[in-house]
């Protein structure tokens, strides 16, 4: 807020994304690159204030664009900082394509957070969608092309869920605004609007566009994706679904589902991918809780998880970027080549498997806390069980299978891989120190939670909560050393849920091709027996009559005057001069007759 | 600096190895003599059972998902599969 005038971040990032192609390349550009993030940044932290902003009226609606309370100020905040870090991380990419999809990637997001009433929330819900998609377009590989419009095609479904819902829900509640809903006895339309939401969390069965999509990313651009669109999805959820008792079970079937599938993976960029699943789970399980606590776990792991997810893809993009591969088969043993990659690697690794002093510690916490205080056990142990899975994949797997491990790497792989270059060695030093700040300094989080109150009365650093902690992780570490042949990378794709959709196109192509067609080319041969032969013959049958009967007759007329008409030639043709002749003869015969007489 | 930070531990692998068991002992004995009046279930009374816990949930893991990745589904196709599956 500058006196009255409110700017929306979002805004902020569009016109800096139309901006782009007519900055000179160079120096001004980096710097065009780093400030107009950090401009949102600004306008979200510093400037802007609690209230409703940007209001105006479209046909018979009331629109809100800025509705900033304690929830959309928290999100916000991450949001416009993981644009910074993720711009800086990407700033190298000559390709201004790529930014723009990045930045109004970032700006559907914000809409999304800001808005107040559905219409505005469906609008930017679109937006991040048709952005991102060019973040997978843009690797050019062969499969991306097919791989972004799998992805659209989900969020365009999901899309159309969230708009059903919406316009069942305007037609029950007369109302558009983004608020609760009737979560304890929730209609078609709550179920309808939460669907299209958690398909954007990426809840199993829904949840295949993730892996799919963002291990196919842009290196620059799987950092925004696996920031955005579930963390966005998690703020709908935390502002509409809080307390929806489903979401509980839900979230924890998906922490553990992404553990399993990490376990099979081989691709260090689709583990990291279904580790968001396993992570998300447990928002979407705070969600589902919907107490304050839980709430507070919820949001503070969902600005977490960005830093620490976002310096995981940092670290093993930087290993793409720079060697071309992801696959644990081709690599390994880069700890000599990649120092630095590894350690930023590492911290993103400790962070996520909520190691002490690291950010996953005083946020995950607070979302097992919150199920145990419910006395929803069962929940609170399987999520627990889920976070062995978690340090056994991100902290172990991850670096060990790169960085140590038996060395795949072909001789090229080996020659290319060595640090990547600064700019994205600032991009993770930034999340690095942020993933180790929050943890040491847990205020920071802590006060922008929306319910500060609660959070203060959280002490994560409690002697029983580290004994358990430590406990957990290091025997999790035993049993990976133990257990290391078992885990040794397979070069193997896992089937997952894209496969009813990847092998439903394709029957439906079958479908199309083998019952319809055959079936069109029987009624055509069909059409061949019963209706063209019999019209055949009789057609047949008009022409030998039109022939010989209609023809004979006209033609018989016709032959009669030729007939006629050469016999008339025969009398007169081409002989008049002999006619005029004997003409003459005899009247001249009968003048010399009469002159004699 | 830090490749020979790592190499050093990885030059005194033996020692780092048994460090780390001590540590893993040192673990549950201090879970005998913390206070834990925070803990929600009975079974969280138990000294080490969250080593136990962490442990068996790793094993588990393991377990589980490799031979839900190999298992040979209706006889006919496994989850894991080769990496042109969806190319033909």
């Amino acid at each position: 807020m500058i006196g009255n005038v409110w700017i929306h971040p979002g805004l902020i990032m569009i016109l800096g994304a139309m901006g782009l192609p007519f900055v000179k390349r160079g120096p001004v550009r980096s710097l065009y690159l780093v400030l107009v993030p950090l401009l949102a940044f600004f306008d979200v932290s510093v400037l802007m204030e609690h209230g409703t902003f940007g209001q105006t009226t479209f046909m018979d609606w009331q629109l809100t664009f800025g509705r900033v309370d304690r929830l959309s100020m928290v999100f916000g905040y991450i949001m416009t900082l993981m644009a910074v870090i993720g711009t800086i991380y990407g700033m190298h990419e000559e390709e201004n394509g790529q930014h723009i999809a990045a930045w109004l990637y970032v700006a559907g997001s914000l809409g999304t957070i800001f808005a107040g009433d559905y219409i505005v929330v469906f609008l930017f819900w679109e937006l991040m969608a048709f952005a991102s998609v060019f973040l997978v377009w843009f690797r050019r590989r062969a499969g991306s092309l097919a791989c972004g419009y799998r992805y659209l095609l989900v969020h365009t479904f999901g899309g159309l869920l969230l708009l059903a819902g919406i316009i069942l829900h305007y037609k029950e509640t007369g109302s558009l605004a983004f608020v609760m809903l009737n979560v304890h006895d929730p209609s078609a339309a709550d179920y309808l609007i939460m669907l299209g939401f958690i398909l954007n969390a990426a809840v199993p069965p829904l949840h295949a566009w993730l892996p799919d999509a963002y291990a196919e990313a842009t290196v620059g651009g799987a950092v925004f994706m696996c920031a955005f669109t579930t963390k966005t999805a998690i703020y709908a959820l935390a502002r509409a679904c809080a307390g929806m008792e489903i979401l509980v079970p839900l979230g924890v079937i998906m922490a553990l589902y992404g553990v399993v599938y990490a376990v099979l993976e081989n691709d260090a960029r689709r583990l990291l991918a279904y580790h968001i699943i396993s992570q998300v789970g447990y928002m979407v399980a705070g969600c589902g809780l919907g107490t304050k606590m839980a709430i507070n776990g919820a949001v503070a792991h969902a600005f977490a998880h960005i830093l620490y997810k976002g310096l995981l893809f940092m670290g093993t993009g930087s290993v793409l970027y720079m060697t071309g591969k992801s696959k644990f088969t081709e690599l390994g043993g880069l700890y000599r080549k990649m120092p630095l990659a590894f350690v930023f690697t590492m911290i993103g690794g400790l962070s996520i498997s909520a190691f002490p002093l690291f950010s996953g510690f005083v946020s995950k916490s607070m979302v097992i806390a919150a199920g145990f205080e419910e006395h929803v056990y069962w929940a609170g142990f399987l999520l627990t069980m889920a976070s062995a899975g978690t340090f056994l994949h991100t902290g172990l797997k991850v670096p060990y299978y790169i960085w140590f491990g038996k060395n795949n790497c072909s001789e090229e792989t080996w020659e290319k891989a060595a640090d990547p270059p600064m700019n994205m060695r600032i991009g993770m030093g930034i999340a690095a120190f942020l993933c180790i700040f929050i943890g040491c300094y847990t205020p920071y989080l802590y006060r922008m939670l929306p319910y500060p109150e609660v959070a203060a009365e959280f002490h994560p650093y409690s002697a029983y909560h580290l004994s358990e902690t430590m406990q957990i992780l290091m025997f999790t570490a035993l049993g990976f050393f133990l257990l290391l042949d078992k885990l040794t990378p397979e070069p193997t794709i896992s089937i997952d849920m894209d496969w009813f959709y990847r092998f439903g196109g394709r029957g439906f192509f079958w479908l199309a091709r083998k019952p319809i067609q055959t079936a069109d080319n029987e009624i055509s041969e069909a059409y061949n027996y019963m209706g063209l032969r019999p019209l055949m013959i009789i057609s047949r049958f008009w022409s030998w009559f039109d022939w010989h009967g209609i023809d004979g007759v006209v033609d018989g007329i016709a032959r009669f005057f030729v007939r006629l008409g050469s016999l008339m030639r025969h009398v007169q043709a081409g002989r008049v001069q002999v006619g005029m002749f004997y003409a003459a003869g005899v009247v001249a015969l009968i003048l010399i007759a009469y002159v004699v007489q | 600096m830090i490749v020979k930070l790592i190499d050093f531990f990885r030059d005194r692998l033996k020692t780092v190895i048994r460090a780390g068991y001590c540590l893993l002992a040192l673990l549950v004995v201090l879970d005998a003599f913390v206070d834990k009046h925070h803990a929600h279930t009975w079974i969280e009374h138990y000294p080490g059972f969250w080593a136990a816990f962490g442990f068996g949930a790793c094993v588990v893991i393991i377990l589980v998902s490799k031979w839900y990745g190999h298992v040979k589904w209706f006889g006919r196709f496994s989850i894991m599969t080769r990496e042109d599956y969806y190319d033909r």
